[in-house]
């Protein structure tokens, strides 16, 4: 059987959420790995979030925000813009390839270019492999440990 | 001015000094006849036919035109005495004598009980009163037109007879023209020109149409004639309320609202890239708009259909799907065009004996009573072709028919066939405004691919949009009929109003908070707030989110380096168990 990737999706509610909605009314067909997280806007999306999807056994992340200039948070897109960059780059420092972690922008109206996006990431992935944290010695249980330890501040 | 005291045929009037004794006159409603006076310019005393007798206080009493001669104290007019009725038909037989015989001088003839002119009659339907010239030299200011020649040789022209540059086309001295030897005319022969068909008068000032809310005349300035020369203001000068300003210009206006409905309507596809339908370059395509507003009673065509030479045209074709339903212009069905053009079918068989044509891909009769009046049309035989037309040319000289050809393929009887007609209706399709994008990240709403705006959600919130309090109704949203425009403009109305009468806004219960222990007070979030939410308070050192203006993006939760602020509903460990959950 083939791989069947695990991927996590973080859709800003207004633009891509809605783009997903769409995809669904409009019948478009596209894999079902991806699962999706509904976030008010991809500026919401913490770094960590992305490092505890990949933490908690996600082959890969996909952030979808609105198009630049049209985020109903006026500018929120452009911090996730800016953030993204510097996550990748941190999870690739990790040894995991950073095409795993992905940002698209995605308007309601796009419906059909979501079920796009969500299948070229979906193949992606499927073509990079599973992510095999363990296989490196990292020890999820620990690591959950360790963020319950931390407190009420990031888990 | 001082007021003098004067008598007209014996009735005392008090005048202003140096005003003319004809406006005395026509003040005690004494009627003395003329041609070349017009109210607003200066009296010219060309025609003579105003001749009165004025007597001055030493009771000498001459012969003076009533349009220029100046009122002075205790001056006595008479208007009817046999010298004067002599004198104003010794003028104007003379001047019959050089004139053709028109209605003008027929009508002023009678009145003065000339049955025959004595020197007969001449050919000239100029009578020389000059209002033409003194028109378009003292209101217009065109200057465009002068006398030329002398005494008998005297004649209207244009300078050096050469068409003048300086004439703008205003009409005016055809207007004012008593006899009709100064007309318009269309260059090019055209009676009617469709792309200029107006709602209602064709005029500079006018209300534009019937049902116009305000119902008020406004000036168009691209036509009037005080915006290209500076001169006339004959409206305002007529207007007895002195409603009328030729200053008055756009303003903006700002002023808070707590709702927005936005009705900003569609635009019609301008069907001349089209070129295979030759809408602009054959005479009598035209577009529904068009072919709308010429049925139009109010409208200048007053409700007529015709053609360009002004005609009633033996066939119509009427072109469905003209830039919808195309993979190369618009991939969506404009909705409103099958059920209009079957009006259109309607009311060319009310008020012609023409045949009618419809090309139409499918029958769209959607709506309650459609299909039953697509019934109706077949019943009053029109011809129904199922197939787009492929083009419209130009006829040639031998077809009897039309002066058209619409060449399409019947799919019914799988046949290609050419219709001969005398005009074609081109249904263009309902597309949204060129600045719909612009208006829509006014509002902070979306538009779709193609550039209609976007409803919050397909079925359950057709008339709301993401922006709270920001409602769409119309066409602005998706082509639609009145039925639909109206129940959608409803509902918008309905819900802005329960949002007004509440008097308070609910707001969501996702908004960010700051647990003032854990923050540190960097303000980092302070600037990360696109609405300015988050402020610092000084005296605890700490920063703090006003839920009012929060509108619960979360950046500042994705951004504050401590982890202090709290995203309401989608905070950290929420979204942490989401993961843990969808992953598990």
């Amino acid at each position: 059987m083939s791989f069947e990737p695990n991927l996590v999706g973080f859709l800003c509610t207004w633009c891509s959420y809605t783009g997903a909605d769409l995809a669904g009314t409009a019948r478009v067909k596209y894999p079902p790995n991806l699962k999706v997280i509904r976030v008010m806007c991809s500026g919401r999306v913490d770094p960590s979030f992305i490092l505890a999807a990949l933490a908690k056994g996600a082959d890969g992340v996909l952030v979808c925000g609105c198009h630049p200039g049209d985020c109903h948070y006026v500018e929120g897109n452009y911090k996730c813009q800016r953030r993204l960059p510097i996550t990748r780059r941190l999870v690739g420092e990790m040894g995991i390839d950073v095409r795993r972690v992905r940002l698209e922008w995605v308007s309601a109206s796009e419906g059909k270019r979501f079920g796009e996006v969500v299948n070229d990431f979906t193949e992606q992935v499927r073509a990079l492999g599973p992510l095999r944290l363990q296989e490196w010695g990292f020890d999820r249980d620990a690591a959950d440990a360790e963020l319950a330890h931390e407190g009420g501040a990031h888990a | 001015m001082p007021k003098v005291d004067i008598t007209v045929d014996g009735r005392p009037i008090s005048v202003e000094e140096g005003s003319y004794v004809l406006q005395a006159a026509e003040a005690l409603g004494i009627d003395i006849p003329t041609l070349c006076f017009f109210k607003y310019v200066k009296p010219y005393a060309a025609c003579r036919i105003c001749v009165v007798e004025a007597r001055d206080r030493r009771g000498r009493t001459r012969i003076v035109t009533a349009c220029n001669y100046p009122a002075s104290e205790g001056i006595e007019i008479l208007t009817r005495t046999p010298r004067v009725v002599a004198a104003r038909r010794l003028n104007l037989e003379m001047l019959m004598s050089r004139c053709a015989s028109m209605p003008v001088l027929n009508d002023l003839a009678a009145k003065l009980g000339i049955e025959k002119p004595r020197w007969g009659t001449g050919t000239d339907t100029c009578i020389l009163c000059g209002l033409c010239v003194r028109v378009c030299d003292e209101i217009v200011g065109a200057q465009a037109i002068g006398f030329a020649s002398r005494g008998a040789a005297r004649y209207v022209t244009t300078p050096f007879e050469v068409d003048s540059e300086a004439c703008i086309l205003c009409g005016a001295c055809a207007a004012l023209c008593p006899t009709g030897h100064i007309r318009m005319e269309e260059a090019g022969g055209r009676e009617v020109v469709h792309s200029e068909i107006t709602l209602g008068p064709n005029a500079a000032i006018a209300v534009p149409f019937r049902q116009a809310v305000p119902n008020a005349p406004r000036i168009d300035p691209e036509f009037c004639v005080h915006f290209r020369t500076g001169g006339c203001k004959v409206c305002a000068a007529v207007c007895p309320k002195e409603c009328i300003s030729h200053d008055d210009a756009d303003r903006t206006e700002e002023f808070g609202v707590g709702t927005v409905v936005l009705a900003t309507g569609y635009a019609d596809l301008d069907p001349a890239p089209l070129k295979q339908y030759g809408y602009g370059r054959l005479p009598n395509v035209i577009t529904s708009m068009e072919f709308e507003r010429m049925n139009n009673a109010a409208g200048s065509t007053g409700g007529r259909i015709l053609t360009e030479r002004g005609e009633e045209p033996r066939t119509i074709a009427i072109l469905h799907c003209i830039g919808s339903r195309d993979e190369d212009h618009h991939p969506y069905c404009s909705r409103v065009c099958c059920m209009y053009a079957l009006k259109f079918a309607h009311l060319v068989k009310e008020k012609t004996s023409a045949e009618v044509y419809q090309l139409y891909i499918d029958m769209r009769a959607f709506g309650k009573g459609y299909e039953e009046f697509f019934h109706r049309i077949l019943g009053e035989g029109v011809n129904v072709i199922r197939g787009k037309a492929a083009e419209v040319v130009r006829a040639g000289e031998d077809c009897e028919e039309g002066t058209l050809l619409v060449r399409c393929e019947d799919t019914l009887i799988s046949k290609f066939r050419e219709i001969p007609v005398d005009m074609v209706v081109l249904c263009t399709a309902l597309e949204a405004h060129g600045d719909a994008k612009e208006v829509a990240r006014r509002f902070g709403i979306s538009v779709g691919a193609d550039g209609w705006f976007i409803e919050r959600h397909p079925k359950l919130g057709p008339v709301s949009t993401t922006t709270d309090g920001v409602f769409l109704a119309g066409g602005c949203q998706s082509p639609k009929d009145i039925p639909d425009a109206v129940a959608q403009g409803s509902g918008a109305a309905a819900q802005a109003m329960s949002l007004m009468t509440r008097g308070e806004v609910e707001m969501d219960g996702a908004y960010a908070v700051i647990d003032e222990e854990i923050c540190s007070g960097c303000r980092l979030c302070n600037d990360l707030c696109p609405y300015g939410a988050i402020g610092f308070v000084a005296e605890r050192k700490v920063s703090s989110v006003n839920p009012a203006l929060c509108k619960a993006c979360g950046t500042c939760a994705a951004g504050c380096p401590s982890g202090a602020i709290r995203a309401l509903h989608f905070a950290d460990e929420q979204i942490f168990a989401e993961i843990e959950g969808i992953l598990s």
